[in-house]
């Protein structure tokens, strides 16, 4: 290749990557703190294999300044919320005067939690989330005040939970007691909602890399959870994200908390068995 | 802003659901996908179409198609196949076929069928997240699918 061409053909790229034609997932490393290394893409977990060959983070369908963002603790707005979580988990509440600390231990004591929510809960008899989890504790250990399934105080404390866990692998059980949840969230995934008649497939499993108008279509991984999202400036649950993305399909949408979004959320986080646990994440 | 956004699509809404000669849309009759019959009897507006097909609240087409006839409207989708061209390539009644409701001739389709009125799952009130308040219109009025299958069919090669 000569000079001329050469430089015609980075002329090109130039003008393809500006026009926004180009939407691949970047080809980057996401390290947080110089220290955590965070898978980002890996092979699909068995149960996809008919459908993709490889999962990918989020944090790969973002642009350059989002994905910076995450890198370092410092820059991460969502951590500000993590270190008020913190405060809390060590502070006595409840009639029985106790704090998360005192059961615990410390918080980083509780790495290895994230991965593996939702799962089946033996004494409970039903799937439960972390926010299920922490309520319990709550109410039956504490002697608290259940906590709103998506409100500051739930969505800091997953978002603490979570960054204690950053670089695991997610490793949701899909077979066992779990499977009949697991196959309900199936379902409602695959299943085409609203006026718009669009379900979670169409969009992550289909056009994942595709722009929809200006969005950059993801494969709706929930790795990342909570989020803090650019667009409106604070930590987001993943339930709080289902109820908006059915909503815009112009249906009914589920409520959080509600046994179809625990179903759905033990589904979708199966999906990315193998990516890293990275919340709080940042993105759009 | 919202008030006369509602006020708008209210009236919109009034204005063509006072024409009895509109083809109902569980009355659409699809032959390999393809509509042959008017859903209006009055000859389709390309400019209007353009205005369907661009705008956010509308159609909204560009959100997954490309067309390059349209070089300001922002930010053009790349879920479905560009539209230049769809003059050359689909007869009218296929272009009115596809815009009422894709699914006729492209099984599974994901482009939402804009003139249906039934068959939804949990159907909801617009963008709410609540429950669909009674009957729904359908995505676009009948002279609105008219006038989207006039301005495409101006797209040429």
């Amino acid at each position: 290749m000569n000079k001329f061409t050469k430089g015609l053909g980075a002329c090109m790229t130039a003008i393809i990557v500006a026009s926004g034609a180009m939407a691949e997932p970047v080809d980057d490393t996401l390290v947080i703190n110089e220290e955590i290394e965070i898978v980002t893409r890996t092979a699909a977990p068995a149960h996809l294999s008919d459908v993709m060959d490889e999962v990918m983070s989020g944090w790969l369908f973002r642009g350059e300044e989002t994905r910076a963002m995450e890198m370092d603790d410092f820059d991460n707005p969502g951590m500000i919320f993590v270190e008020q979580a913190e405060d809390v988990w060590n502070t006595a509440d409840g009639t029985e005067g106790k704090s998360c600390a005192d059961c615990h231990g410390e918080s980083t004591e509780m790495a290895g939690v994230r991965p593996v929510y939702p799962k089946y809960v033996e004494a409970a008899g039903e799937v439960r989330t972390m926010e299920m989890a922490i309520n319990d504790c709550r109410e039956n250990r504490m002697g608290a005040e259940e906590w709103k399934y998506v409100g500051n105080d739930m969505v800091n404390m997953t978002a603490l939970l979570a960054s204690v866990s950053r670089g695991m692998p997610v490793n949701v059980a899909i077979d066992g007691p779990a499977q009949s949840t697991w196959e309900q969230g199936k379902d409602i995934y695959y299943t085409r909602f609203g006026q718009l008649e669009l379900s979670c497939s169409n969009c992550h499993e289909d056009n994942y890399g595709n722009m929809i108008r200006a969005d950059h279509l993801s494969q709706g991984q929930i790795n990342g959870f909570p989020t803090y999202r650019l667009k409106n400036t604070k930590l987001n649950a993943v339930q709080d994200r289902f109820k908006g993305c059915i909503r815009d399909t112009r249906a009914e949408t589920f409520a959080p908390g509600s046994p179809e979004f625990v179903a759905l959320e033990l589904y979708v986080g199966s999906r990315g068995n193998g990516l890293s646990v990275e919340g709080p994440s940042v993105r759009n | 802003m919202k008030i006369s956004i509602i006020a708008l699509a209210a009236s919109v809404g009034l204005s063509t659901s006072a024409y009895a000669a509109d083809v109902a849309p569980t009355a659409v009759s699809y032959t390999d996908g393809a509509v042959e019959m008017s859903l209006t009897g009055t000859a389709g507006d390309p400019a209007a179409g353009a205005k369907v097909l661009g705008s956010r609240s509308l159609g909204n087409c560009v959100a997954c198609h490309e067309v390059s006839a349209l070089p300001d409207i922002a930010f053009q989708g790349m879920i479905g196949p560009s539209l230049d061209g769809a003059g050359d390539r689909w007869s009218e009644a296929e272009l009115r076929g596809i815009v009422a409701n894709a699914k006729m001739m492209f099984e599974g389709t994901i482009m939402p069928s804009f003139y249906k009125d039934t068959g939804y799952i949990r159907p909801g009130n617009a963008y709410t997240g609540k429950a669909a308040d009674g009957a729904l219109d359908p995505l676009l009025s009948a002279q609105q699918i008219e006038d989207v299958v006039a301005y495409l069919a101006t797209l040429k090669d």
